[in-house]
């Protein structure tokens, strides 16, 4: 336990908010309140820095070039796969596969390892609460395959329940992807034992992290995970960038998914060798840029030290949901015990579009919608929520903006 | 409404009106009232094939085609939306079908709705004022081939 003190210290949002240049913008004439964490975050000076400083001081293609720019840029490219094999305790450099984010690191192990080890008849396990990105990479192989699909079901309050999971699981079961923290609802899921669970009858498990990394500490050795998938940009790194982690004898043992690049080692027309790992799943050149500006967005939040950042945000959380409770026929959706700064609600006949429209008109950015998990919004029996998610940098200021925003709006509506 | 006012003619009605706004606050507020008072529609007009489909809210447009003129009726289950679509009816409903194809809708831009919804991929006016101009088109067909 860290003493509160401690903290207090040490994590200073106001300071933090000044490396945000984004923050100190108004919309439509209202300072910038970024509630929409949960998709992308904004970036700090320093991933900003990097961008421009690699694209105006080493520009060079990586891996194969001679001369100095070459080796300059090489240098902090695989520096990123180092502060991510950190990041996540891998074992070893080698797992970390660099993709565009979560959606091709899933869609990777469903058109690599999956075409190779899923039959007719096989079973794949997901959840009612996962993001389409976790749902539609198995549906595609399991059509193409014969396979079936299964869901874990929730309850009412946005909980995994773990019981019919362990129902679902059988000898036929191949793999268990399952999503790590909801991006809808908060949930915290617990993967260590649906991990455990997996194991058990053979299967493999993937922990899909779009939404766990920025919050929680990751240590795939811990979870006993054989892939975990995360993006950059909900990370405070730039877009387009993510990563893969695997288990080496599985990515050693899956075959190559696109062909070229860096993924050659040696190539007749009669016979090809691929290269080793990672970078046999590193096809093209890759987006070396933004590969680097992801190791500074990773040694920020190092720096200010996500146990501080976790408080800051839980505060919120508390502060929010109390504040948002106190409204009339106000409803939170997701009411998990273990959740993250993500508050999901709905409002008696009010439309979540209506009151996106009118908070983004008072310079309050939230989502509004499915949130990309059409399943679980049937499955609740809603046609959408309003979000809004925490990070780092918003303040208890902001939070009160937003309840005072979301009163007059439902005001004008009702 | 008056009678055979053109599209042109309502639009610069709309414009005036949003002209006397100070803010958006009281634009939003207009467009609120408007989508309040739009008359629903009948529900076995809300059926899947009526539906101009986005990710956030649904919006169920139906046409008829009266003496060379084409009347529109439409609802949605978002109230701001539900304003968006009164308003195009007021525009467009009761209008030939080549004025329909053909107008270009320039008072969306004046009242500077272009920047705020016309974009977004939930149900933006561009689709609805899209499938509007298919409703058109389709009874400027059906008039061709009858005349044939």
């Amino acid at each position: 336990m860290i003493e509160p003190a401690i903290i207090e210290t040490s994590f200073d949002v106001y300071a933090i908010r000044q490396q945000f240049p984004v923050l100190n913008r108004e919309v439509k004439g209202k300072p910038l309140v970024y509630f929409d964490n949960a998709a992308t975050t904004q970036k700090p000076q320093v991933v900003i820095d990097a961008l421009v400083n690699y694209y105006t001081g080493y520009n060079a293609n990586i891996h194969r070039g001679i001369h100095t720019l070459a080796e300059e840029a090489t240098a902090a490219f695989e520096a990123t796969r180092d502060a991510i094999k950190e990041f996540v305790n891998a074992e070893s450099r080698e797992q970390i596969i660099f993709t565009k984010g979560t959606t091709e690191g899933i869609n990777l192990v469903a058109q690599t390892w999956g075409r190779q080890n899923i039959q007719a008849g096989d079973e794949i396990i997901i959840s009612n609460m996962e993001h389409h990105s976790n749902i539609v990479p198995w549906y595609i192989l399991c059509q193409e395959k014969g396979a079936v699909l299964k869901v874990i079901p929730i309850s009412d309050e946005g909980e995994l329940d773990m019981e019919a999971f362990e129902k679902l699981l059988s000898p036929k079961t191949k793999l268990v992807s399952v999503v790590h923290v909801s991006n809808a609802l908060g949930t915290i899921n617990p993967v260590k034992t649906i991990i455990e669970k997996a194991h058990q009858v053979g299967a493999l498990a993937l922990v899909d992290g779009a939404q766990s990394t920025v919050h929680l500490d990751i240590d795939v050795q811990a979870l006993g995970c054989d892939f975990f998938v995360f993006s950059s940009h909900k990370l405070y790194g730039p877009t387009g960038m993510g990563a893969l982690y695997g288990k080496k004898d599985i990515l050693e043992a899956m075959p190559v998914y696109q062909g070229g690049g860096e993924m050659i080692k040696e190539v007749y027309f009669d016979n090809i060798i691929y290269n080793d790992l990672p970078y046999k799943y590193e096809a093209g050149t890759p987006n070396i840029a933004d590969a680097i500006a992801f190791k500074s967005a990773l040694d920020f939040t190092k720096g200010i030290g996500k146990e501080n950042i976790r408080q800051h945000e839980n505060e919120l959380l508390a502060y929010a949901t109390a504040q948002l409770e106190a409204i009339p026929g106000l409803r939170i959706i997701g009411q998990a015990k273990q959740k993250i700064s993500v508050i999901s609600f709905v409002i008696d006949n009010v439309h979540p579009q209506d009151i996106g429209i009118l908070l983004d008109n008072r310079g309050i950015a939230v989502r509004t919608g499915n949130h990309c998990a059409q399943p679980l919004m049937d499955r609740l029996c809603i046609r959408g929520t309003t979000r809004a998610s925490f990070a780092m940098y918003n303040t208890k200021e902001e939070v009160d903006v937003l309840i005072a925003g979301l009163q007059k709006a439902i005001k004008l509506l009702a | 409404m008056r009678e055979n006012q053109s599209i042109e003619a309502i639009e610069q009605e709309i414009v005036e009106e949003f002209s006397l706004f100070d803010s958006w606050d009281d634009k939003y507020e207009y467009i609120i009232d408007l989508g309040k008072k739009l008359a629903p529609l009948e529900d076995v007009h809300k059926k899947d094939e009526n539906k101009v489909r986005g990710c956030q809210s649904t919006v169920w447009l139906v046409a008829d085609y009266q003496e060379g003129k084409v009347m529109y009726k439409a609802d949605s289950d978002a109230i701001i939306v539900k304003g968006l679509i009164s308003m195009l009816i007021r525009v467009l409903s009761g209008q030939t079908p080549d004025a329909i194809i053909n107008t270009r809708l320039d008072f969306i831009n004046e009242i500077g709705m272009m920047g705020h919804l016309a974009q977004t991929r939930s149900n933006g006016l561009l689709a609805m004022v899209k499938q509007m101009k298919n409703y058109a088109l389709a009874y400027k067909v059906k008039d061709a081939s009858l005349n044939n």
